[in-house]
């Protein structure tokens, strides 16, 4: 029995335009089906999506379109036809001519794609020729058109770069370039934007966008994110566990969306608002944390005598409190200094300036006292996979922190880590097992058990929902919130995804280049942004409404400059003036240099 | 670039000074006399005294060190005490065949291991990879002598397909250099294995095939240069190993090289060849580690020497 037979009725007949189809496809390892009896069309100069939590075999389907399936991965029934050829069943010499030349893939890590030990030009010129016989005068002419409609800063130059020298939005410029030189009918992006700063995934996605219009090349948008569907897509496909849950176009999958998994999965998607809801009543007692003035500097050593030559400001001058049950949130893009605060805050790298926790000023504590502090001070990481140990059962981890303060008998200890368990919604079944059987979202729960073992006063979340699913991503932020009623505890939550922080936070910190430009309660800042950069990253989150008309973002001119600065030399402080009610801004002087 | 040239030459400076002082304690808390051996068993108590002074072994260890570092300094590296000639002299004749080796066996290694290391991670999992991982760990296990004489008996003795022994010929150098170069070849081939697996699976590879790149192109372009790079420390640390290998190989193979000048100096505790040797050792091995980490950001352009 052939799968064809059995989905033939549910396929959508082929469009006369239509460039490729796919039909009744079934991908399968020994033993399990990662695509099930798939179908769809892709029309010339169409947008499809492709959306759906990891798991769901979106990446899988774009791979066997390429041809590009892992051994072990077998297609077991199904066709994929461009322009009426079946490529499943070509040659390997014919579908290479195929691969790069007639469909173009981008991948999500534009930091590994590249291949570092080669420059820019010589992979450019590599794509081009494998499909073209040119003269390289010629391909080299070709790639540098390739860049320069890529709008990357400086073509010529790129081209004799290596990928270490360019920045992640710069290298995923140079995978979209690679995948148009040759003008190819499709092209795949999965997850293009997902690793990049918010700032900087509005303008690859714009610039997708344009290059999509000019060429009229198919898209096929792999993504797991519900707002970049909204702004990208003319269609869109639900996938589930492998099988199509829904498919439509893009305005009604959102304002009348049929499967009830459609549903959830948009209603779990964190939206941005203007800072309404409910005020956190302001604690009259002392703050958990205050930081005045603090500084972390990373020396760079250079010349003969390895002297210290250039400091890496990666805080300058930041000064904020947390106060007893409130979360308190750092937001900004990569390199901003948010996590180094973090690190600062935990004792991990050294600071000048004064951290007070609890009171005590960090700096003045000997060792044994700060090692006491620390049980007040826990974090949860945003990898849980690379933060628990593979070789202790999930029980042991949680009771480690237990252990290493010598807190309890094995009996309290065992009974504590089963509370725990609870606490976080896990069974104490769970207790016996080892980390990689649980989900993300599971080993996520286990890491905040581990953090709540010692009864902290202070939780920090580095990025600690940045890697779940939407869906489980909404489950653990709700937990974080129960606990916080429950317990009493005060979240640090720092994050670069400004729609989660405006749904979880109660007042917040933006931070650009080692400084806070703006802080202040989720109204004052949400609901009344008044920094320009602020307001650039509001602006940049893509909105899951496809009838949603963002307003032209003002082009960025180059990188976010370097924090890096001769020795004696340093940024300009920003100086933060109150506008009302605590809400704190950076000057408007200081600000065309902050945020230029 | 040129201040971390600068920098590196002054420590390995001090390193040779470190390995002149612990050769020179350990020769001289020697239980082996070499006077006695330049005497003969035959002379009598005054004679060997009259040794002993004329050479200036009766001083003190802060005497003698002070004297043999001074003249060091002036590039002397004292007399043989039996051949009666200059050791710098001695050491300068017997280098270049020396060095011919060391490179031939280098050569080889990497011809070998590499090659090895590769196939067997295309082939990775097969019966083709298993044998290859096997035979490389005999190649790890067999001391350098049995090896030698092995290959000596089955391709000089019995085939006959090279020379027995000497210097001179490009036939001569294969079995030394092979000798020598096996014992690198079972480590290379299976570092390079696993290192190339591990490219394989990354995802600049996933786009090399993603352009549409032959598979030859994309293992030849794409995976041997980055699965490569964590080799070459490696070849300045192997240096080392080569050096105490050289000292088998060149007995085995009667090759006129340093090793079997360190050799016969040993046996007959010649201290100023042994000083010199191991010096002169020292220094290629420091040299070999500066050269490894100057060519590696030729190759991968990510290093950046400071």
């Amino acid at each position: 029995m052939s799968a064809n037979d059995k989905t033939a009725g549910a396929a959508v007949p082929a469009l006369p335009q239509s460039v490729l189809s796919v039909q009744g496809l079934t991908v399968s390892v020994p033993g399990q089906d990662l695509v099930k009896a798939l179908s769809f069309d892709l029309a010339k100069g169409e947008t499809l999506a492709i959306a759906g939590e990891s798991g769901s075999g979106k990446s899988i389907t774009s791979l066997t379109v390429m041809g590009l399936l892992p051994p072990q991965v077998q297609v077991t029934s199904g066709a994929v036809q461009l322009e009426g050829r079946d490529l499943l069943t070509l040659p390997e010499a014919q579908m290479r001519q195929i691969r790069g030349g007639r469909i173009a893939m981008i991948f999500q890590e534009p930091m590994t794609s590249l291949n570092p030990v080669m420059t820019i030009g010589a992979q450019l010129i590599e794509a081009i020729t494998a499909h073209e016989a040119l003269p390289r005068a010629e391909a080299r002419a070709r790639a540098l058109e390739a860049l320069t409609a890529v709008r990357i800063s400086q073509p010529e130059r790129r081209l004799r770069q290596y990928p270490h020298e360019l920045s992640g939005g710069m290298r995923q410029r140079v995978m979209i370039a690679m995948a148009l030189a040759l003008k190819p009918d499709v092209l795949i992006c999965d997850e293009p934007t997902t690793a990049l700063d918010v700032t900087v995934q509005r303008e690859v996605l714009d610039l997708l966008h344009d290059l999509q219009r000019q060429m009229g090349t198919a898209l096929i948008l792999i993504t797991h994110d519900m707002g970049v569907v909204a702004e990208m897509a003319d269609r869109v496909i639900i996938l589930r566990h492998g099988q199509m849950v829904e498919e439509g176009a893009v305005a009604q999958i959102f304002h009348a969306p049929q499967a009830q998994y459609t549903k959830d999965l948009l209603a779990a998607v964190p939206k941005m608002g203007k800072g309404e809801g409910a005020e956190l009543q302001i604690s009259v007692e002392p703050p958990i944390a205050r930081l005045t003035d603090v500084q972390v500097r990373f020396d760079l050593r250079g010349g003969l005598l390895q002297r210290v030559t250039h400091r890496v400001h990666a805080v300058e001058g930041v000064s904020f409190d947390i106060r007893a049950g409130e979360t308190f949130a750092l937001v900004g893009e990569s390199g901003c200094g948010k996590s180094t605060i973090a690190k600062a805050l935990v004792g991990l790298v050294p600071h000048q300036g004064r951290i007070e926790v609890g009171g005590q000023a960090l700096n003045a504590l000997s060792t044994a006292e700060r090692r006491r502090l620390t049980r007040d001070l826990q974090m949860v990481f945003q990898d849980p996979m690379a933060a628990l140990d593979p070789r202790m059962t999930v029980g042991d981890l949680v009771a480690e922190p237990l252990l290493i303060h010598g807190l309890g008998t094995p009996q309290e200890r065992a009974a504590r880590v089963a509370e725990l368990f609870a606490q976080v919604g896990l069974p104490p079944e769970a207790m016996q097992r080892y980390p990689h059987e649980f989900s993300g979202g599971q080993r996520q729960r286990i890491c905040i058990a581990r953090a709540l073992a010692l009864r902290p006063k202070l939780i920090i979340c580095d990025e600690s929902v940045s890697a779940l699913d939407v869906s489980v991503q909404a489950r653990v932020l709700a937990l974080l919130g129960d606990l916080k009623r429950d317990l009493g505890l005060s979240f640090l939550f720092i994050s670069h995804d400004m729609a989660v922080v405006e749904n979880i936070c109660d007042r917040v910190a933006v931070m650009y280049l080692g400084q806070i430009v703006e802080t202040g309660s989720r109204a004052q800042v949400f609901g009344n942004p008044q920094h320009p950069y602020t307001r650039r990253l509001m602006e940049a989150v893509p909105v899951p409404d496809p009838a949603h008309r963002r307003p032209p973002l003002p082009r960025l001119t180059g990188e976010v400059p370097s924090p890096i600065h001769p020795v004696g030399q340093g940024p300009q402080r920003v100086l933060l003036e109150d506008i009302g009610g605590g809400h704190l801004v950076a000057r408007a002087d200081a600000q065309s240099q902050a945020a230029a | 670039m040129a201040s971390y040239i600068l920098r590196r030459l002054v420590q390995s400076a001090l390193i040779l000074l470190g390995v002149s002082f612990i050769t020179f304690v350990l020769l001289f808390v020697l239980p082996a006399d070499p006077v006695r051996q330049i005497a003969g068993r035959a002379a009598t108590a005054a004679t060997v005294e009259n040794i002993r002074q004329q050479l200036g072994l009766d001083q003190s260890f802060i005497v003698q060190y002070g004297r043999y570092l001074a003249n060091l300094l002036q590039g002397d590296l004292g007399r043989s005490y039996l051949q009666k000639t200059d050791v710098a002299e001695l050491i300068w004749s017997r280098l270049p065949a020396s060095l011919l080796l060391m490179l031939a066996g280098i050569g080889a290694e990497l011809a070998i291991g590499l090659t090895l290391g590769v196939v067997a991670a295309l082939w990775k999992g097969k019966a083709l990879d298993q044998g290859l991982m096997v035979g490389s760990f005999v190649a790890v296990s067999a001391p350098q002598f049995v090896v030698g004489l092995l290959l000596l008996y089955v391709f000089a003795v019995k085939l006959g397909w090279f020379p027995i022994g000497g210097y001179g010929t490009a036939a001569h150098l294969v079995l030394p250099a092979v000798t020598l170069g096996i014992l690198g070849s079972g480590w290379y081939s299976r570092m390079m294995r696993s290192s190339m697996i591990e490219v394989l699976r990354a995802d600049y590879i996933r786009t090399a095939r993603a352009k549409g790149l032959g598979r030859a192109r994309v293992i030849l372009r794409h995976a041997l240069p980055n699965a490569v790079l964590p080799i070459i420390a490696m070849i300045g640390i192997d240096i080392g190993i080569f050096m105490g290998g050289i000292v088998v190989v060149e007995s085995v193979f009667g090759w006129p090289g340093i090793g079997q000048l360190a050799w016969q100096a040993i046996q007959r505790v010649d201290i100023p060849i042994i000083m010199g040797v191991t010096l002169v050792s020292a220094a290629f091995i420091v040299l070999g580690n500066l050269l490894a980490d100057l060519v590696a950001p030729l190759i991968d352009p990510r290093i950046r020497l400071r």
